[in-house]
């Protein structure tokens, strides 16, 4: 658009609203091909393609690796279940890990010895998912008057009942002494595997046990999956899932525009307990057992992630967050792996500081000289400063050449650099143009020291460093999550 | 024929302070039914207010700004019970009822302070509304059966003629954009769509015409007068811009610390020592 005016490229105030989408946010940056790709694909396509990829899923890993398969399939539906009452009702509901807890407490005592009744899988799955929902529902009802961080809190209360409770059971009044439903702290052991349509889901071993069999709960998790994508799809796309968005956008107006808001929240409850209680049931199947520890804050937080990390409010989004959220942490098990997202997530940050590739190719080559001045100087001091061995992998043995790797004084030396590249952070941050790269440069190589000598050798730290990492800069970059939509709240 | 609207002897007040009082008001009778109370009783503010709307008729609210006239409007659409007094809709009382449930029986409103769906596409919002005349279980939904399907279609022709009701304003390209990219005086556009979709026998405008150019302002002026002639709403608007009163209004009510000042046609209200007084000040009506 030009400034002169008079000019045939001037546009009125409708065209400039007109176009204000695509300024926003749509197609920039070097993801716009992809998103652009992704929006010619009508949803059923892309159910269709995600359902290919992952049905190849369990060809292409070893044997136990399903398992991690199945741990994202089960996150992305109890996910899937939350959006429903967070993304698109918009009620924060931090007791929902309790529904889900619920529904694989509910399996695990009807199909087992606990009680000892042993429920067909068929009879008991539409009990559990009733039962849930009916729970979510009559749970939502003392809190239906509350929104926001009061509603939290509320519901966060529930939680923690419920886990009091499971913890508790023998010892509550009223119950007979010999009756412990739920075993304590030890949970339950020995659930049976889903059988459905003479089709079993565990096989069993030569002595009768019960083996897993990762393959088969897996595609049977895939097809629940699938089912609730599609499902979920529709609802959204009909009067009720309009009337959820309303009551998420003007509570006020929503009740003036006919919809009966309350029995909307009690409804958004109720399917979002219905869906956990489903997935919950699976869950304690696949474990062959069930215990309190699973159903903590912890998970709660986990699943609140998946969804607010993938964009709260879109299926798809969702998703891929709970894909994201299971699977970036098993990735990160792997060292070698690990590095290389290290080297990725440094890359990609280094793109967001200087935001030009020229300059991102001059601090890379300026990091590999200073590491090599360094490296010339260090050895002729010390010479024990570059005689260590390098973790061995592809990434690790990249850098040998260039990065200081110690072989005594490990320790000590880098908790110093570690300092130092928190001050060339800081450097950084506050730095502008050329100064900022000549700042990134000891920092990025402060930080591969650190990274080559200490966090490379210690996986169960980095993990969880490295993941909340990934976390903190996926959300400062897409705050809206990876294919959320941007949400406008006042203008 | 039964008014649309009838409000008997209303009174509001909100922790000592009164804000409507003793108000009574016809809409929609062809004629006024309680024009017997001279007014101007107690200085306070809405007070007992009579008012009634005839089928068809534009019944403007005016008064200085914390006159009782938005409260009015939470009054009669639920957001607040009244203390005292009848709201009277079709020969029904609706006091008590939920401003949903209020909604479905056909009062429909916009807000002065805009509450579109801002996250959700234009056609999204209007089709919104469409929830409590129709019936798709949720069932029916998850699995799109014929009648939800036939439903669902229904809804967003709807919506589509709503849209249409604004010309080119809100059509075509804009109907799949979320409504916070659109102007101000297209949500206030949008907020009258979304309000019509619900299929209302009374249209409540509160300020339709705010933060207009004088360009909007006259085609709200123009579009409110064929609401009523070619859809045959029945329409209460709270305005300050004299302007669109003049145009639009049937009759103009004038209220002044929730107490009717003045009743009748604009010219008549317009002249009225008291409406001065109220919005200018004691003794202004004389150096006029």
């Amino acid at each position: 658009m030009s400034d002169t005016p008079g000019d045939e490229t001037r546009i009125g105030v409708d065209q400039w609203v007109e176009q204000s989408e695509d300024r926003r946010e749509k197609y920039t940056g070097w993801t716009a091909p992809a998103r652009r790709m992704f929006d010619q694909v009508s949803p059923g396509w892309r159910l269709a393609l995600f359902l290919l990829a992952a049905a190849a899923y369990p060809f292409l890993v070893r044997g136990s690796d399903v398992r991690i398969g199945i741990t994202v399939l089960l996150l992305a539906m109890v996910a899937l279940g939350l959006n429903v009452v967070v993304g698109w009702a918009g009620l924060l509901d931090l007791g929902y890990v309790a529904f889900y807890g619920f529904g694989a407490y509910f399996y695990a005592i009807v199909a087992s010895d606990q009680l000892p009744a042993h429920w067909p899988t068929w009879a008991a799955i539409p009990v559990i998912v009733a039962t849930t929902a009916l729970l979510g529902a009559l749970l939502s009802l003392p809190s239906r008057r509350l929104v926001g961080d009061y509603l939290a809190i509320m519901t966060l209360f529930f939680a923690q009942i419920f886990l009091e409770l499971v913890r508790n059971f023998e010892r509550l009044p009223f119950v007979p002494d010999d009756l412990d439903l739920t075993g304590g702290p030890n949970g339950i052991t020995g659930v049976e595997p889903w059988e459905l349509f003479g089709f079993e889901i565990n096989s069993q071993d030569l002595f009768g046990g019960v083996l897993p069999n990762f393959s088969r709960q897996y595609y049977l998790a895939l097809i629940f999956l699938a089912l609730l994508i599609m499902g979920l799809h529709n609802l959204n796309e009909s009067r009720t899932g309009r009337a959820w968005r309303a009551l998420r956008e003007d509570t006020l107006a929503a009740e003036h525009m006919t919809i009966p808001v309350n029995r909307m929240k009690l409804l958004a409850f109720a399917v979002g307990a219905g869906i956990a209680g489903l997935t919950g049931a699976m869950f304690a199947a696949v474990q062959i057992g069930v215990f309190p520890t699973s159903f903590t804050l912890f998970f709660l937080i986990t699943m609140y992630a998946a969804v607010i990390l993938g964009g709260s409010g879109s299926i798809p989004g969702v998703v891929l967050g709970a894909i994201a959220i299971a699977y970036v942490p098993e990735l990160l098990r792997d060292p070698g792996k690990a590095g290389w997202l290290f080297y990725i997530g440094l890359g990609a940050l280094l793109y967001v500081m200087v935001k030009r590739w020229d300059h991102v190719a001059v601090t890379v080559g300026s990091v590999f000289v200073f590491g090599l001045i360094v490296r010339f100087f260090s050895g002729r001091i010390w010479d024990e400063s570059t005689m260590g061995e390098a973790n061995d992998a592809f990434m690790s043995r990249l850098m040998d050449d260039w990065v200081l790797i110690l072989d005594a004084q490990r320790d000590v030396i880098t908790n110093y650099v570690f300092v130092l590249a928190i001050v060339g952070v800081m450097l950084v941050v506050v730095a502008r143009a050329w100064w900022r790269i000549a700042a990134l440069v000891p920092t990025l190589y402060f930080a591969i020291l650190v990274w080559e000598n200490k966090l490379a050798f210690e996986p169960s730290i980095t993990r969880q460093l490295m993941f909340g990492a990934v976390l903190v800069v996926m959300m400062a970059v897409r705050p809206q999550g990876l294919l959320g939509t941007r949400r406008v709240e006042i203008t | 024929m039964k008014p649309v609207l009838e409000l008997r002897n209303l009174s509001k007040s909100f922790g000592g302070l009164q804000v409507i009082q003793d108000l009574d008001l016809v809409v929609g009778a062809g004629q006024i039914v309680h024009e017997d109370d001279p007014v101007v009783g107690h200085v306070e503010a809405v007070d007992h207010l009579d008012l009634s709307l005839a089928p068809g008729e534009i019944v403007s609210v005016i008064g200085p700004n914390g006159a009782g006239k938005t409260t009015l409007f939470n009054l009669i659409t639920g957001i607040y019970e009244p203390d005292d007094g009848d709201i009277i809709m079709d020969g029904r009382s609706i006091v008590g009822l939920s401003p949903e449930e209020i909604a479905n029986l056909g009062v429909a409103r916009t807000f002065q302070t805009l509450r579109v769906f801002l996250n959700m596409t234009v056609k999204e919002n209007v089709m919104c509304s469409a929830f409590g005349n129709t019936g798709a279980r949720i069932w029916q939904s998850v699995f799109r059966t014929p009648a939800a399907r036939r439903e669902e279609r229904q809804i967003a022709e709807l919506a589509e003629r709503k849209l249409a009701f604004f010309g080119d304003r809100l059509m075509g390209y804009r109907w799949d954009q979320p409504a916070y990219s659109l102007s101000y005086a297209n949500r206030r556009r949008l907020e009258i769509a979304r309000a019509m979709a619900t299929n209302p026998r009374l249209l409540m405008l509160d300020e339709p015409a705010a933060g207009m150019n004088p360009a909007e302002t006259h085609e709200i002026t123009e579009l409110i007068g064929k609401l009523r002639d070619e859809v045959g709403f029945s329409i209460l608007v709270i305005e300050h811009d004299m302007h669109v009163v003049e145009g639009v209004s049937d009759r103009v009510i004038a209220l002044d610390h929730g107490v009717k000042i003045a009743e009748g046609s604009f010219d008549e209200v317009a002249t009225d020592p008291g409406v001065i007084e109220a919005y200018l000040g004691y003794g202004a009506a004389d150096t006029r």
